[in-house]
């Protein structure tokens, strides 16, 4: 019998190539207090009440435990993941006045070209071997290159951020260790240096505009003013790295999922306008955001018959929710023509995904591209080694064993 | 029993929105007998909520305002051919050319027209228009592009409100005449009707509360301006009437069904009433021109002029036609409703004026940003937000579980205690323009319906 609790094995390493069953245990105790004074939700409709509800909080400087709230008051303010509306809703706006509806309709529908060039480039990499890893040689270069196009970033410089995305994705683990303050304070500083270096990146395209995000950003400010040089910062930060960490999970998931179920894959061979529905339960199948570790109540909430007192550390368990037999029928089956199907996988409510429609657009490019082009595709290990964070959770290698077709036209059999 | 259900004959009135969800949700359900839908107007059903925003900015042609189809229909379509009535003993529709329809079950989704100008003369003067169907937006679309030196706009609902919007975003001249005391106040009540009317004013809307369009004046068969009732005068080129709707059930007189101006009563499960309040099983009722019963509003029948209204009680109406007692389905969505204007995007879910206090739960007036949340009794039944649609789906939760109003205090932008007003919604009277929404009482009958003002 374990003495952990429950978000101490959820986080343990043990658990990350499949922690569906002790979701599947979270789920049977409703709402579950940890001895750390933390909340853990993991079914649908609860998550979903306080996904929307506006008195919880993103800002964990609203927690109760002065170390928490001094471990996030470092380096730069928070950006606008991590903070509430009306401040939240303001700086989200500004970003999505070039990304997105109503200013920038086109924005992302316009990379779909690109995308399939840069797909088909990176798979054309691939001819002569007879083994890749898909995260290396394919699942990681492909958002990150897309997120560099779209910003505005020189290719040249994505290796130092590369180095500095991991440093901070790393500091997000609260998992409990010796190296715990060491990591968080290597993040922080991590995330002073990319977002000094994308000031700076601003202040040249503000100088001499080119046509990318940051242009816009620093030159289409809008009615309300543009975003101070600290607020474009930090929005710029959060855009570089979501714009493309969890991509790379989603797309390798993907994989992993279909090699798994040859019958799906061999039915999106068959049936390739299946795929925006296949993308969207793998979104619910294998999310790669698992949870929501920053949310705090503002004031004592009842959710499920219990109080969560203001103060506490909320966890919304997003891929809990997603299996949740409550909602979904058959919710451990993977069906890429599922129907009814409003996962977590972006969220949900006013913080939910800023770059869903670019998501979702690279991983039905990506896994539509690979499915055409890959022959025989076998995985050499399942589980594959998987990355440390239980946050965000995906392989860190996905090696397959394939041979590799010449693209022909989109469709052909 | 399910398999005859799936067979026979199937004619829908109405080839609009409802018309269009009902026949796909038949063909999704299963439904593989014969199926008809009969439409006044000559085209295939489009899509009307872009008619008084983008096609008039010229964003988009009126004739491209399409709707998706979901799946292929099968069905034949009498498009252009107007109904005339139904003979509920032989079970046939009549029509306007003097065919007769048989059917097995009848859907009736014939929606609303926009209420004309009460002066059939001033009416038809050249410049007077209304916006219901495709060709009036093309149609004003058109005169806005000719560049009118001064828009009048009569009635300040949402129609209306957004035609004023158009028209100062194209930077025309606009006045807007209500005679309520403020614009979209009989939807939304006092608090946000007083918010309206700053806006339109910040817009540079030249706003006339309180006053009601007397006569329309011409020279030459052409509009040439109009006069208030306190006696003073504008001119004009072109005059939109946004005096509301009326529902189209003049057609069903001697139906023996319960139809009359509040629309065609039905049951939760769309199966329409008789003139006796008897419920039938082979007629059904969606979209604007239902009357149904709603729990959450103390079971009275609402009438709703709602998009999404329509398409979830056309899935409903049709799964229930093709489905044996058991497996029916009650139409119990909340209603939600959305417009946009002056820059602004307004979403509404609950009954609004099914209320009798309102506080502003998140945001402010001043920021332009807010969520007002309506209680009725001490419930909540209604919130509206202004740019901050994405957090309805809270209230909508509170409106369902008949949570307590005022809500709890608490919200991030909202941190003082909520401060609670009059809902100050005004009695449909008063208004130039109908209510999009309408509770109408608890019976069924035609002659024995109510009016009950909310509150």
């Amino acid at each position: 019998m374990s003495t952990e609790t429950l978000l101490e094995r959820i986080n343990d390493y043990a658990h990350r190539a499949d922690p569906y069953p002790l979701y599947a245990e979270l789920r049977e105790h409703g709402v579950a207090r940890q001895n750390d004074g933390s909340f853990l939700v993991g079914t649908y409709h609860e998550v979903a009440a306080l996904l929307h509800d506006p008195r919880i909080s993103s800002d964990v400087r609203h927690r109760t435990d002065p170390d928490e709230v001094r471990a996030r008051s470092d380096g730069l303010p928070p950006s606008f993941i991590a903070v509430d509306d009306p401040e939240h809703d303001r700086l989200r706006r500004l970003a999505m006045r070039p990304f997105g509806p109503p200013h920038s309709p086109g924005r992302i529908d316009a990379l779909h070209g690109a995308l399939v060039g840069i797909a088909g480039e990176l798979i054309d990499g691939f001819r002569g071997r007879d083994r890749i890893d898909l995260v290396d040689d394919f699942a990681y270069p492909l958002p990150v290159t897309v997120i560099c196009r779209l910003l505005g970033v020189p290719r040249e410089d994505m290796p130092a951020l590369r180095a500095w995305t991991d440093t901070v994705i790393a500091s997000l683990d609260r998992s409990p260790g010796e190296e715990t303050w060491e990591r968080q304070q290597a993040g922080t500083a991590a995330r002073t240096e990319m977002a000094e270096y994308l000031g700076e990146l601003a202040d040249r395209r503000r100088a001499d505009p080119a046509d990318d995000m940051i242009s816009a950003l620093v030159h289409d400010a809008g009615p309300e003013g543009p975003l101070a040089r600290w607020e474009l910062m930090t929005t710029l930060t959060l855009l570089m790295i979501a714009g493309h960490e969890t991509t790379v999970n989603l797309i390798t998931n993907g994989m992993l999922t279909l090699l798994r179920q040859p019958d799906a894959l061999e039915r999106l061979r068959r049936e390739p306008e299946l795929m925006p529905s296949a993308v969207e339960e793998l979104l619910r199948y294998e999310p790669p955001v698992q949870m929501l570790p920053q949310r705090t109540p503002l004031t004592d909430i009842e959710v499920g018959g219990v109080t969560v007192p203001r103060g506490a550390p909320l966890y919304l368990m997003l891929a809990s929710a997603n299996r949740d037999p409550l909602r979904f029928e058959d919710p451990d089956r993977f069906d890429p023509a599922r129907r009814d199907n409003e996962h977590f996988g972006f969220g949900s409510g006013v913080h939910s995904c800023f770059g869903a429609p670019l998501a979702r657009l690279e991983a039905q490019v990506a896994l539509a591209a690979l499915l055409r082009r890959l022959e025989g595709p076998r995985l050499v290990a399942d589980p594959p080694p998987y990355r440390h964070s239980p946050i965000l959770r995906g392989p860190r290698h996905l090696l397959i064993d394939c041979t590799t077709k010449d693209d022909g036209a989109p469709g052909e059999s | 029993m399910t398999g005859e259900l799936t067979q026979g004959r199937i004619v829908i009135v109405g080839a609009s929105l409802a018309g269009l969800r009902a026949a796909e949700t038949l063909r999704a359900e299963g439904f593989g007998g014969e199926l008809t839908l009969v439409g006044d107007e000559p085209h295939p059903p489009y899509d009307r909520p872009p008619l008084s925003k983008q096609v008039l900015l010229g964003r988009v042609a009126a004739a491209d305002a399409g709707l998706p189809a979901r799946r292929p229909v099968d069905a034949h379509w009498k498009l252009g051919v107007r109904a005339s009535g139904v003979d509920p003993v032989t079970k046939e529709v009549l029509l306007a050319d003097g065919g007769r329809l048989p059917y097995d079950r009848l859907l009736i989704a014939t929606g609303t027209r926009a209420r004309p100008w009460p002066n059939p003369e001033e009416a038809r003067l050249d410049g007077v228009l209304t916006v219901r169907t495709m060709e009036d937006a093309a149609g004003l679309a058109e005169r806005l592009d000719a560049g009118p030196r001064r828009v009048l706009v009569i009635g300040a609902g949402f129609t209306g409100s957004e035609i004023a919007s158009a028209c100062r975003e194209r930077g025309l001249a606009v006045t807007v005449a209500e005679r309520g005391p403020a614009p979209l106040v009989g939807a939304l009540g006092g608090t946000l009707g007083a918010f309206a009317a700053r806006l339109q004013r910040a817009h540079g809307v030249h706003l006339r509360c309180g006053v009601t369009v007397t006569s329309l004046l011409g020279s030459g068969g052409r509009l040439t301006g109009a006069e208030f009732s306190d006696g003073t005068r504008i001119e004009a080129d072109v005059a939109v009437v946004a005096l509301g709707a009326v529902r189209n059930t003049e057609w069903l007189a001697d139906s023996g069904l319960a139809a009359g101006p509040r629309g065609l009563a039905c049951d939760a499960g769309c199966r329409a009433f008789t003139m006796y309040g008897i419920v039938t099983d082979d007629v059904f009722v969606a979209g604007d021109v239902a009357r149904f019963p709603h729990p959450l509003f103390e079971y009275q029948m609402l009438s709703l002029e709602h998009w999404g209204n329509a398409v979830e009680q056309a899935e409903v109406a049709a799964h229930n036609m093709v489905s044996p007692g058991p497996r029916r389905r009650p139409h119990l969505a909340v209603p939600a409703f959305w417009s946009s204007q002056f820059g602004l995007n307004i979403k509404s879910v609950g009954v609004p004026t099914f209320s009798d206090q309102v506080t502003i739960a998140q945001g402010s007036v001043e920021e332009g940003r807010l969520v007002v949340v309506y209680g009725y009794r001490g419930r909540v039944t209604a919130a509206v937000s202004v740019n901050r649609a994405k957090w309805l789906e809270h209230y909508r939760r509170l409106i369902e579980t008949a949570a307590p109003f005022p809500p709890a205090p608490g919200a991030a932008d909202r941190p003082e205690a909520p401060r609670v007003v009059p809902s100050d919604v005004p009695d449909p009277k008063v208004l130039s323009h109908g209510p999009t929404v309408a509770l109408t009482g608890h019976l069924p009958d035609r002659r024995l319906a109510v009016v009950r003002p909310a509150g």
